[in-house]
């Protein structure tokens, strides 16, 4: 999956960490100071009270798979080499979703509610973060 | 403030399709044209009567920005009082009959013509790609989530995990469906369906089976909308609207709250509300079917049933010809044609249904439909009670 026709991230202003830490193995998500809520994606307003008081906080990097597909047709061409794959909605402890896929793991093993942690991934320029079920080897 | 008898659908029109396209490669505003002539023809009513236009999306324009209503009505040679082009998806022509019923309402317009065409079959435009990878879209692009029937299968997934909900299940919409669309001369797919048909055909995004996905066609569709005193004038009977609601809860299915349940259990809430009518009251349902589980959802977020239970009310082929609750009469998204959105063609077959127009296919005595939409990745909802006198 190192595939360099693959759509990588376009960071911007809200995403620039996100992606320089996932770069440096750490997957950073947003905290806000008035509320306590973490939010994913980054932005720069919280959606839960609208304050602009957000930091940047390490997440553990567990959760649970809230739910997955499995694709058996790639989303576009640049994935069609790669099926069947599996696509996750992580739930992070700190309890945001977020995209992203489950590897290390037989596809059919993948399950609702499954304990993952997160590893990370190199494709050409970007690293991605990616999940895999929790307490396997690397 | 209630947009309740404030106005009423008087025409509609569509086009015909062969093997879900349009004939002679019609471009994207040729069908529109001729849908819309036929809408007002319907309604008795010439296009220097409309005054108002509706218009979610464009098909086929590249270029920066989109300017639905204004390029269409550039076309039709319109120069509106009034004029919309929300787009929320395949829910949007049930945001615009809303928005339409209070703009007539408020004096604004009297006569609102909602239109939609596209060619996406024809132009084969339709890939299963993520959206570019940048603002929101770089957090789920890059992971290659087959797009949209990905999002639709986790909400599958997780239907499936909380409540024991089975592929069966779903597969009993897709052949119910099928069963109305047999009796649609109209309809794109009218060979005969069965649970097993559905179940093996090819897995495209656990657990969603192509059986379970919508059609790709082309279409195009128009309603003409107007006030109670225009209406006494048209050349058929009123179909009212009495109440409309609408909502969406996320764009990314990375951000729904709820994997099971839509903004339908609010835009719904505010119709059933507005209306003033009960779910038994209902005759006839046309509820948006991307795919089946969009519709086992919508139905449980209506309040038809309690949620979980979704699998248990549509089993048995309670919503085909002969059930007691008959659904997607039309032959749906599944079957009838899905022409990228969908919404205005629910609206269509409500309409036919309460005029009595529906032939082989009739309900019989129907006098109140509930129409849903939903758009993007059961992102928006919209909701639509229509009855007639
Ligand atoms: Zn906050």
């Amino acid at each position: 999956m190192t595939d360099q026709n693959k759509p990588m991230p376009i960071p911007d202003g809200d995403s620039n960490v996100f992606w320089q830490g996932c770069k440096e193995n750490k997957l950073l998500i947003q905290k806000c100071s008035d509320c306590s809520k973490h939010i994913f994606y980054p932005r720069i307003l919280c959606p839960n009270c609208f304050s602009e008081k957000i930091e940047w906080v390490e997440s553990t990097g567990k959760g649970k798979v809230y739910s997955y597909t499995i694709a058996r047709r790639g989303g576009g061409p640049a994935f069609k080499d790669d099926v069947p794959y599996a696509v996750a909605l992580i739930q992070l402890d700190e309890g945001v979703r977020m995209f992203s896929n489950i590897i290390n793991a037989d596809v059919e093993e993948v399950k609702c509610d499954m304990a993952v942690e997160v590893v990370f991934v190199d494709s050409g320029e970007f690293t991605l973060p990616k999940f895999q079920p929790a307490g396997i080897l690397k | 403030m209630s947009i309740k008898n404030a106005a009423a659908i008087v025409g509609v029109g569509d086009v015909e399709l062969e093997k879900g396209k349009v004939k002679d490669g019609q471009s994207v505003l040729q069908i529109q044209a001729i849908a819309a002539k036929r809408a007002l023809e319907d309604a008795g009513l010439s296009k220097d009567d409309v005054d108002g236009i509706f218009v979610a999306g464009l098909w086929g324009l590249p270029g920066v920005g989109s300017f639905p209503s204004v390029i269409l009505s550039e076309y039709l040679g319109i120069q509106p009082k009034y004029t919309d082009s929300t787009q929320i998806g395949g829910s949007a022509f049930e945001a615009h009959v809303g928005h339409a019923a209070a703009a007539i309402k408020s004096g604004l317009c009297e006569v609102a013509l909602v239109l939609y065409g596209s060619t996406q079959r024809s132009e084969k435009s339709r890939t299963l790609a993520g959206r570019p990878p940048v603002l929101t879209a770089q957090y789920e692009t890059p992971f290659g989530l087959p797009s949209p029937a990905g999002s639709y299968a986790m909400a599958a997934a997780r239907h499936m995990h909380q409540y024991g909900t089975k592929p069966e299940h779903l597969a009993e919409i897709a052949v119910a469906t099928r069963k109305w669309a047999q009796l649609n001369p109209y309809a794109t797919m009218r060979d005969p369906l069965s649970i097993d048909d559905v179940l093996n055909s090819p897995m495209i995004s656990d657990p969603l089976h192509l059986l379970d996905c919508c059609l790709v066609t082309d279409g195009a569709g128009a309603l003409v909308i107007v006030s109670p005193e225009r209406a006494r004038d048209c050349r058929k009977k009123p179909v009212w609207i009495l109440g409309q609601g609408e909502s969406h809860s996320h764009w990314s299915i990375q951000a729904m709250p709820d994997l099971t349940v839509t903004s339908a259990a609010q835009s719904g809430k505010t119709a059933f509300e507005m209306a003033g009518v009960t779910h038994d009251e209902i005759d006839v349902v046309q509820i948006y079917d991307s795919f089946t589980i969009t519709v086992l959802l919508t139905l449980e977020s209506l309040g038809f049933c309690k949620p979980g239970e979704g699998g248990d009310f549509i089993s048995n082929q309670r919503t085909a010809p002969g059930g007691d609750f008959p659904m997607n009469t039309n032959g749906g998204g599944l079957s009838y044609a899905h022409p990228g959105m969908y919404g205005i063609f629910l609206l269509i077959e409500a309409v036919r249904q309460l005029r009595g127009e529906c032939g082989e296919r009739q309900v019989k005595d129907a006098k109140l439909s509930l129409v849903n939409g939903t758009g993007g990745t059961l992102s928006s909802t919209s909701v639509v009670i229509l009855g007639r006198d």
